[in-house]
């Protein structure tokens, strides 16, 4: 493939031809904020965050759609740039709620990073503030348009990546909104379509939409994230799952090899049980009819001498195993040694015919 | 499956037979829509109007169980029209005039007659999966769950060697797995006449090799029992049963039956995460781990190894399932003593080939699609690419058969079952959820607003769904997703204990039960 050299800052880069100039910048580790850009999604260029100065061009420029070309001379953090970026943060600002103490995203917020980053406060323009009501009558998800910049990032996710459609921009100006049709909540999926993969979620860059059973739950930076693959469908998406205080509290999407970024509702939304106090904590044996706490050391016990009887009496075919669809591959291969090696049947089968 | 998830998005056109997919397996359901969004065609074979039948351009709404006779009415129409792939049949596969003849009477009259979808219909469908570039067939327990299940998996696989459409990239049979680990499961011998990586007991040499590493005189080299087998078996050939993980009380067919069966064991040992129905009946119940809190590996439809990584430590005084089963085999006097799950993996690398390349330390870097035979080799993406495993791909021609038991005038509809997109198997997890729960509380029964006009039924009114087995009640839901004389629900719901109903009837080859199709009448409670 060709490839393009420009200078950015002074560092020439050699990037493909047809990279743009946001992604040669990346590629040189040079940071340039961005809103609605998303790798994997359409470009629209719309938040102009991203914008760098090109010297000979008659305006700032959106790096995230501008092309790099041969010879091309960019600054990234110019003076008339910064001024730029803290404008945009401070109109963006201007009718945002002074939430951050609660709000669930801080610590993983673009709008609260480039804040700190570019020393923007709050009270530059006082601007008329949203007031919509939070939605949250669903068990999922949470969203705070109050919240929203209308980066447009969860539409195109759910658009171009779930493609379900759900959400668009609805009205102009200071009333633009993203929602369902005809304003619907997500919940009534009859008219919005939405089946609550909670993908728009992992797109959004601020408070706006939350993992709704995550809230209150704990302090992004207090959070461990261990990546894991999905227990429910065959279809092995993986993510991470959010640990606090030795507690799952939520799940979140990483780059997963199938998957991406992407998860159904069972994989994001239904990790409850690993907690639920139905939760078997202890063995337990049936004595009278009744199922009654044991020891481990009474139940295995019991168990090896019942399987040991049985195979004596009987013989070892005498004897059924199934294991599981639901276990890991070690534990499966483990339950056939047992089977075959230790009991001495081929007595073992998994209901994977159900 | 022969292809990778991530082909699906390629394809040119897509068969997808039996699956529901995007409510059972949502991220294929994704890439499906992304093929279609780059101009594939989709059609859908399914008795009901679901989600990706609404997408599809072309719905195949057969009646329950006639698969055969569509899959055979593709192929006929493909060679009568001469349309098939001349080179790869002659090359690559045998017995083709013995299918050529089976297929010949099925024509799109006869076959339309059978499955109710209109001839002219069967044969785009047939010009466009023969003629597309890249052609995969999708299918899920709506073809497998049939009294002819495994004859109705050789029917999708003769249209796929008919035109060539296997062993290349987006062009396949992609059996879309239930369960999580059920590749795995099978991949690791959780069988009764296979080893891991499908060594077949009966082979002399697999046992030594087996007997050998495992430090034993003998491996037994007799076939055992499958599941269904085993539970019926139960009280009589069959005195104790270790049952790991698994709920067959209620998702197996007819569990009225299963019951009583388990209940006539002598002695019973269940291993699960929560005091499932079927734990209940046990003598012992051992506490094990969730995939929060254990290293392990899964491995996806499409033959992918991922690591599930340990979250949070045990929960109360349960155990992770591996050191379970190590200290029941000690306690039986056969020590197993292994420090983690990694070197479990290292010995399964060690016996079975495919998956000799695959350790902890390069899956902690990227996962791996089996066969990968070495430690330097990449992984396979898709199989059957020069080759089948067998050598020359076989034409197994098969007729179609009606279900095991068809509607009759006391019980005049057919009910078939199937999974939700809130819930998961049995439910014993997304019951649990506080989230999939809350949103998707109760179960229900679809049934066509024609049955339910003829049946005094309202939306929301309680109806009993009687079999020659057993019956169940539940609230009825108008719907057009089903055509009139068929009703459908799932078996996720502890408290609709569908498979009170259901028919055990089995294929005779893979035993899988009849799930999709029994008679039952329906009638409105009170
Ligand atoms: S939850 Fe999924 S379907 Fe619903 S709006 Fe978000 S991305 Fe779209
Ligand atoms: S809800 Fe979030 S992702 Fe969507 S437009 Fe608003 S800020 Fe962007
Ligand atoms: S997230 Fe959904 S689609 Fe992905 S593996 Fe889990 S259940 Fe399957």
């Amino acid at each position: 493939m060709a490839n393009v050299t420009l200078t950015i800052d002074g560092i020439q880069i050699t990037a493909p031809k047809g990279a743009t100039v946001l992604e040669a910048a990346e590629q040189a580790g040079i940071f340039i904020p961005t809103f609605c850009h998303d790798p994997e999604l359409s470009k629209p260029g719309a938040c102009r965050i991203c914008v760098v100065e090109v010297p000979g061009a008659p305006r700032l420029l959106a790096s995230c759609v501008t092309e790099a070309t041969e010879g091309m001379v960019v600054f990234s953090a110019s003076p008339a740039v910064i001024e730029s970026r803290k404008t945009n943060l401070e109109l963006l600002l201007a009718n945002h709620p002074t939430d951050c103490m609660t709000c669930n995203k801080s610590g993983d917020c673009r709008l609260q990073d480039y804040a700190y980053f570019y020393g923007v406060k709050q009270d530059a323009f006082e601007g008329e503030k949203h007031n919509y009501p939070i939605e949250g009558d669903n068990p999922f998800i949470e969203r705070d348009m109050n919240k929203c910049i209308l980066c447009g990032k969860c539409i195109r996710m759910c658009q171009e990546v779930q493609g379900n459609n759900v959400i668009d921009f609805a009205y102009r100006g200071f009333n633009a909104i993203v929602t369902p049709a005809i304003g619907v909540p997500y919940s009534d999926t009859e008219v919005s379509n939405c089946v609550f993969c909670g993908n728009c979620v992992s797109a959004c860059p601020t408070g706006a939409l939350s993992e709704k059973a995550m809230i209150g739950k704990g302090r992004r930076w207090d959070i461990k994230k261990v990546t894991t693959t999905c227990p429910y469908c065959g279809v092995g998406c993986q993510f991470d799952l959010n640990v606090k205080d030795g507690k799952v509290i939520g799940v979140t999407s990483m780059n997963g090899d199938v998957n991406g970024r992407a998860l159904c509702v069972k994989g994001r939304f239904g990790y409850g049980f690993i907690h639920h106090p139905d939760r078997l904590t202890t063995p337990l044996i049936k004595k009278d009819g009744k199922l009654v706490e044991a020891t481990w050391d009474e139940a295995i016990s019991l168990v090896a001498e019942k399987l040991g009887a049985t195979k004596k009496t009987y013989g070892p075919d005498a004897i059924g195993m199934l294991s599981s669809a639901r276990v890991t591959n070690e534990e499966n291969y483990l339950m056939q040694k047992l089977a075959r090696a230790v009991i001495g049947t081929n007595n073992i089968d998994h209901c994977a015919r159900l | 499956m022969t292809n990778s998830i991530e082909e699906i998005a390629s394809a040119d056109f897509i068969l997808a037979a039996g699956t529901n997919t995007f409510d059972a397996h949502p991220i294929i359901g994704i890439k499906i829509k992304k093929a279609v969004a780059n101009g594939a065609i989709l059609a859908v074979a399914d008795p009901r109007l679901t989600d990706s039948a609404k997408l599809a351009k072309y719905h195949l709404q057969l009646k329950s169980g006639t698969d055969i006779a569509l899959f055979n009415g593709l192929a006929n129409v493909i060679i009568a029209e001469g349309i098939y792939n001349k080179e790869f049949v002659e090359e690559r596969t045998e017995d083709f005039e013995a299918f050529k003849e089976t297929v010949a009477k099925y024509t799109p009259d006869y076959v339309s007659k059978i499955t109710g979808v209109p001839a002219d219909t069967i044969r785009e469908v047939a010009r466009g999966y023969a003629t597309s570039k890249n052609s995969s067939i999708l299918y899920t327990m709506g073809i497998t769950q049939h009294t002819c299940g495994t004859h109705n998996v050789f029917s999708t696989t003769n249209l796929s060697m008919l035109c060539g459409h296997i062993g290349k990239e987006s062009s396949g049979v992609n059996p879309l797995r239930g369960q999580n680990n059920v590749q795995g499961a099978c991949d690791m011998g959780a069988l009764p006449n296979v080893f891991s990586g499908y060594q077949g007991v009966t082979v002399e040499a697999n046992c030594e090799k087996f007997a050998k590493a495992w430090h034993v005189d003998t491996v037994p080299n007799k076939p055992g029992l499958t599941v269904g087998e085993m539970v019926e078996q139960c009280g009589k050939k069959i005195k104790a049963m270790y049952i790991l993980g698994e709920n067959p009380v209620l998702s197996d067919p007819d569990a009225n039956q299963v019951m009583h069966e388990l209940k006539s064991l002598d002695f019973l040992v269940v291993q699960d995460i929560f005091l499932t129905e079927t734990a209940q009946l046990a003598d012992v119940v051992l506490p094990a781990g969730s995939f929060a809190e254990k290293d392990g590996t899964f491995s996806n439809t499409e033959r992918r190894v991922q690591l599930v990584r340990k979250a949070i430590e045990p929960i109360g005084n349960s155990k992770p399932d591996w050191e379970i089963i190590c200290l029941v085999s000690t306690a039986m006097g056969y020590p197993m003593s292994y420090a983690s799950p990694e070197n479990i993996m290292t010995e399964i690398a060690l016996l079975t080939p495919a998956y000799g390349g695959i350790s902890f330390a390069r899956l902690d870097v990227c996962s791996l699609q089996w066969p990968c035979p070495t430690a330097d080799h990449k992984g396979t993406r898709f199989l059957h690419a020069k080759t089948f495993s067998r050598g020359k791909g076989k034409f197994n021609a098969v007729e179609h058969i009606p279900p095991n038991e068809m509607p009759d005038a006391e019980y005049p509809m057919v009910l078939s079952t199937g999974r939700r997109r809130y819930h998961y198997h049995t439910g014993s997890m997304t019951q649990r959820t506080g989230a999939l729960d809350v949103f998707y509380p109760t179960e229900y029964l679809e049934i066509n607003c024609a049955d339910a006009e003829k049946l005094g039924i309202c939306d929301g009114d309680k109806v009993r769904v009687t079999s020659r087995r057993g019956n169940v009640e539940v609230a009825a839901q108008i719907s057009e997703r089903v055509t009139p004389g068929l009703v459908f629900t799932s078996f996720q719901y502890p408290a609709v204990p569908i498979n009170k109903v259901t028919n055990a009837a089995r294929d005779p080859i893979s035993k899988i039960p009849e799930y999709k199709v029994c008679a039952v009448k329906v009638e409105k409670v009170g």
